[in-house]
């Protein structure tokens, strides 16, 4: 066996026991089943039209995200140790960017460098001193997890913008309880169908005061988006209307859509949009794809922004390491979830240390996403490595780098057959007038062997998530 | 609704629509090129299609010839022609995309589906004929899905009010375009040339039956025109198109929006009234079908104004 830690198997070979029925169901599948099981479901994607368009590719090209038929069960106490620690985290997310936008209490009191947070350009110096409803700023957090061992969790990422992939975790199912109901009569799987209630719940939550009914609508950058599918997908779950910035106006300082019937007035705009495009008069410029004005009717609290504006800078990576700082300073708690050690590279030591171990550690841009820009050192050839030092002492307050963790693994349908693939878990935290989440999220796993890079504009699939209600398996 | 969802709705129907008659036409084309007759007739023929369409020099430039092969090649799989069956199609497709969340998930399944099927085929491939009678029955398909599984609200008379506007448009134009080309020598009226002609153009816009049961008598050309414009209960015929644009704007509008409502109701009544004779004695077939392209042109402007597309300073506050 390898030295990573399997989902599905012990160390010594044995099924773990919350695997235990799957794997008694497995052993009677014929593999030719599993085959025409997969190809069923790469039909039913296909033609709902689940794809994702990737960058960098010919315009309109759109791809299905692999699906992988085995499920990542997670035990009821698993569960419920990531919950805690899920939620804690996020209320430290949330109290950081309250202060940071505020009195910045946690520079005043040296835990985190000032110039930190206010040279970063994920920080928004057009939201200082703006209050938000209920001092909530990122009400849809997707927080990265991975696994390195029995109990051993750690926050890769935490996702505080625009975090994406939900439709995903709901579609899975959807899909998985179409092909394998039988499963679902052996094994009491937590439901996740009623995400999109409670998200819309949420976002009506945080309408502006005063407003009794609000218009919530979902601002997507358009149909060549490569979240669209997401975008369309979670307006017509919600009931509300899928608005590009084009259908919006702001008039006498207040948000409207353009409807058949003349203007209507919008109160909570869920934009799937990044701080960037959303307002050509105060962000870019050339933006085509946000509403003139939007910010000044944001400011002046006539319309409510989900994400706020300005979540980036609490999931930067050159913040990342202060995370639990934050815990113990705002909550007065240890932290519940780990973090992954991490070097900041504008740091003369830490910066030495990295050159000098390249070949084990993982870099990263610091306001890099997707996988892209990042370097894996113990995957890289030579010449990549060369590269990437060259990368760095042009700019090394650019990168952080971290060791490269051991990634859990767990059985995947490959073309050769059910073998180990690493894998993460994305669960979405929401936050409106209470934190709440759907027990589960999207578990995305690298279909690459070996590969530890599970993002899906990289070639990476998902999985359905199951986490087990109670305690009747294990 | 949103301004941009309905007109995404109203163009996806005016494409399917469109794709179906353009397949229609040039059904109509292949039987008649299967009729004897020498290749000039099939030559002219074939650049009729071209001329519904307004395409002659776009044709030109990229096909030397005036073939059956070049037209359907054209007309049917050319990616850069923007009123190919193809290009018809993606565009349908693209904006029901824009819109998955307001379709139901049927139609846009449908949409999608075809899309894809239609996307593997080429020139050759299948024997055309089958081809053309498949893409009449996607259309087919679409409609029955939508009716079947679409709410009856505001989006469904968008749809509604796309699909009638541009098939009363198609029908115009192909019947016009057709017209010409087969006004025959007055000596040859009630020949067999016009059983075989003017029959295989009723068959295209399916017609032929209805003909038969509402005149019990011999093809002739000012019946044809007369069944295709006038005949109140003729689904492709320019009245019944109005019949429905009319009523899809009645309940669609209010006040700011009358002036759109009395042109389709003006246009409606002259069909509604109209008489064969006086449009053939008063002003002539050609002279007439022209300015009701024009009218219909002008009438799908004032719906994107009124309706699809509002600039702000006419739009006007809810309470």
């Amino acid at each position: 066996m390898s030295n990573f830690y399997n989902e599905m198997y012990q160390h010594d070979g044995a099924v773990r026991p919350h695997y235990r029925e799957y794997a008694n169901w497995l052993k009677n599948i014929p593999n030719h089943h599993l085959e025409s099981r997969r190809a069923e479901a790469d039909t039913l994607f296909r033609r709902l039209g689940i794809t994702f368009a990737v960058y960098g590719e010919e315009e309109g090209t759109e791809r299905l995200i692999p699906f992988d038929i085995v499920p990542r069960i997670l035990p009821a106490k698993e569960w419920a140790d990531l919950a805690a620690g899920l939620r804690q985290r996020v209320k430290a997310l949330n109290a950081f960017l309250t202060d940071i936008y505020h009195d910045q209490n946690i520079l005043k009191a040296g835990i985190i460098p000032p110039e930190y947070v206010l040279t970063n350009n994920q920080y928004r110096p057009e939201m200082q001193g703006i209050d938000v409803p209920n001092n909530i700023y990122t009400h849809i957090a997707g927080i990265d997890i991975v696994r390195a061992g029995e109990g051993e969790f750690y926050v890769l990422e935490d996702n505080a913008r625009v975090p994406s992939g939900v439709s995903y975790m709901l579609e899975d199912r959807k899909v998985m309880m179409r092909l394998f109901p039988e499963l679902f009569n052996r094994y009491a799987v937590a439901p996740v169908e009623h995400y999109p209630d409670l998200l819309l719940d949420t976002l009506r939550s945080v309408a502006p005061q005063g407003v009794n009914s609000p218009t919530v609508v979902l601002l997507t950058p358009g149909a060549h988006n490569s979240a669209y599918f997401e975008h369309a997908f979670l307006a017509q779950q919600m009931g509300i209307e899928l608005v590009e910035g084009r259908d919006l106006v702001v008039r006498d300082g207040f948000v409207f859509m353009r409807t058949t019937q003349g203007l209507r007035r919008v109160d909570v705009i869920y934009r799937r949009l990044d701080d960037d495009f959303l307002d050509p008069l105060v962000f870019r410029p050339d933006s085509m794809l946000g509403v003139p004005g939007l910010l000044s009717a944001y400011r002046a609290g006539k319309v409510t922004l989900t994400n706020a504006v300005g979540t980036g800078v609490a999931d930067d990576k050159s913040i990342y390491p202060f995370v639990p700082d934050m815990i113990q300073f705002y909550l007065g708690e240890k932290p519940l979830l780990n973090n992954v050690p991490t070097y900041q590279l504008r740091k003369p030591d830490d910066l030495a240390y990295v050159l000098a171990h390249l070949e084990e550690l993982v870099v990263k841009e610091v306001h890099g996403s997707g996988g892209y820009g990042m370097l894996i050192g113990p995957a890289s050839t030579k010449e990549q490595l060369e590269m990437f030092r060259k990368k760095i002492l042009a700019n090394p307050s650019n990168y952080i780098a971290q060791p490269t963790l051991a990634l859990s693994n767990c059985p995947t349908l490959v073309d050769s057959g059910i073998a180990p693939r690493h894998l993460d878990l994305r669960p979405f935290v929401l936050t409106g007038s209470e934190i709440r989440f759907v027990p589960g999220g999207l578990t995305r796993v690298a279909l690459q062997k070996d590969s530890l890079v599970v993002n899906s504009s990289q070639g990476g699939g998902t999985k359905d998530t199951w986490i087990l209600e109670g305690e009747s398996v294990c | 609704m949103l301004s941009r969802t309905a007109d995404h709705l109203y163009w996806m129907a005016r494409f399917i629509e469109r794709a179906e008659n353009t397949a229609r036409m040039l059904d109509v084309n292949y039987r008649m090129t299967l009729l004897p007759q020498n290749d000039q007739q099939i030559q002219q023929i074939w650049r009729s299609t071209l001329l519904i369409n307004g395409l002659h020099d776009t044709f030109s430039q990229r096909y030397d010839r005036v073939t059956p092969e070049n037209v359907l090649k054209f007309m049917v799989f050319d990616k850069n022609n923007s009123a190919s069956v193809y290009d018809c199609w993606r565009l349908a497709r693209e904006n029901a995309h824009a819109v998955r969340g307001s379709i139901t998930s049927e139609m846009w399944e449908t949409i999608n589906t075809i899309w894809l099927e239609l996307r593997e085929q080429s020139f050759g491939k299948q024997d055309i004929s089958e081809y053309l009678e498949w893409v009449k029955y996607r259309s087919h398909l679409v409609r029955g899905v939508t009716l079947g599984t679409m709410p009856q609200d505001e989006g469904f008379r968008f749809v509604r009010l796309g699909g009638f506007l541009e098939r009363a448009d198609n029908t115009a134009r192909i019947l016009d375009v057709k017209y010409h080309i087969l006004l025959p020598d007055a000596k040859d009226v009630g020949g067999a040339a016009d059983y075989y002609q003017w029959g295989a153009l009723l068959r295209s816009l399916s017609g032929f039956e209805a003909y038969r049961h509402v005149y019990r008598d011999l093809i002739t050309p000012i019946r044809v025109a007369e069944l295709l414009m006038l005949k109140a209960d003729m689904p492709r015929s320019l009245h019944y198109c109005m019949d429905q644009v009319y009523e899809g704007i009645q309940q669609l509008g209010s006040h700011h929006t009358w002036e759109t409502e009395r042109r389709a109701g003006e246009l409606h009544a002259q069909l509604h009234f109209g008489s064969i004779d006086d449009i053939f004695q008063s002003i002539g077939l050609h002279e007439y079908l022209t300015l009701f392209l024009k009218k219909i042109n002008a009438l799908a402007s004032r719906i994107s104004n009124d309706f699809l597309l509002p600039s702000t300073t006419s739009s006007f506050v809810l309470e």
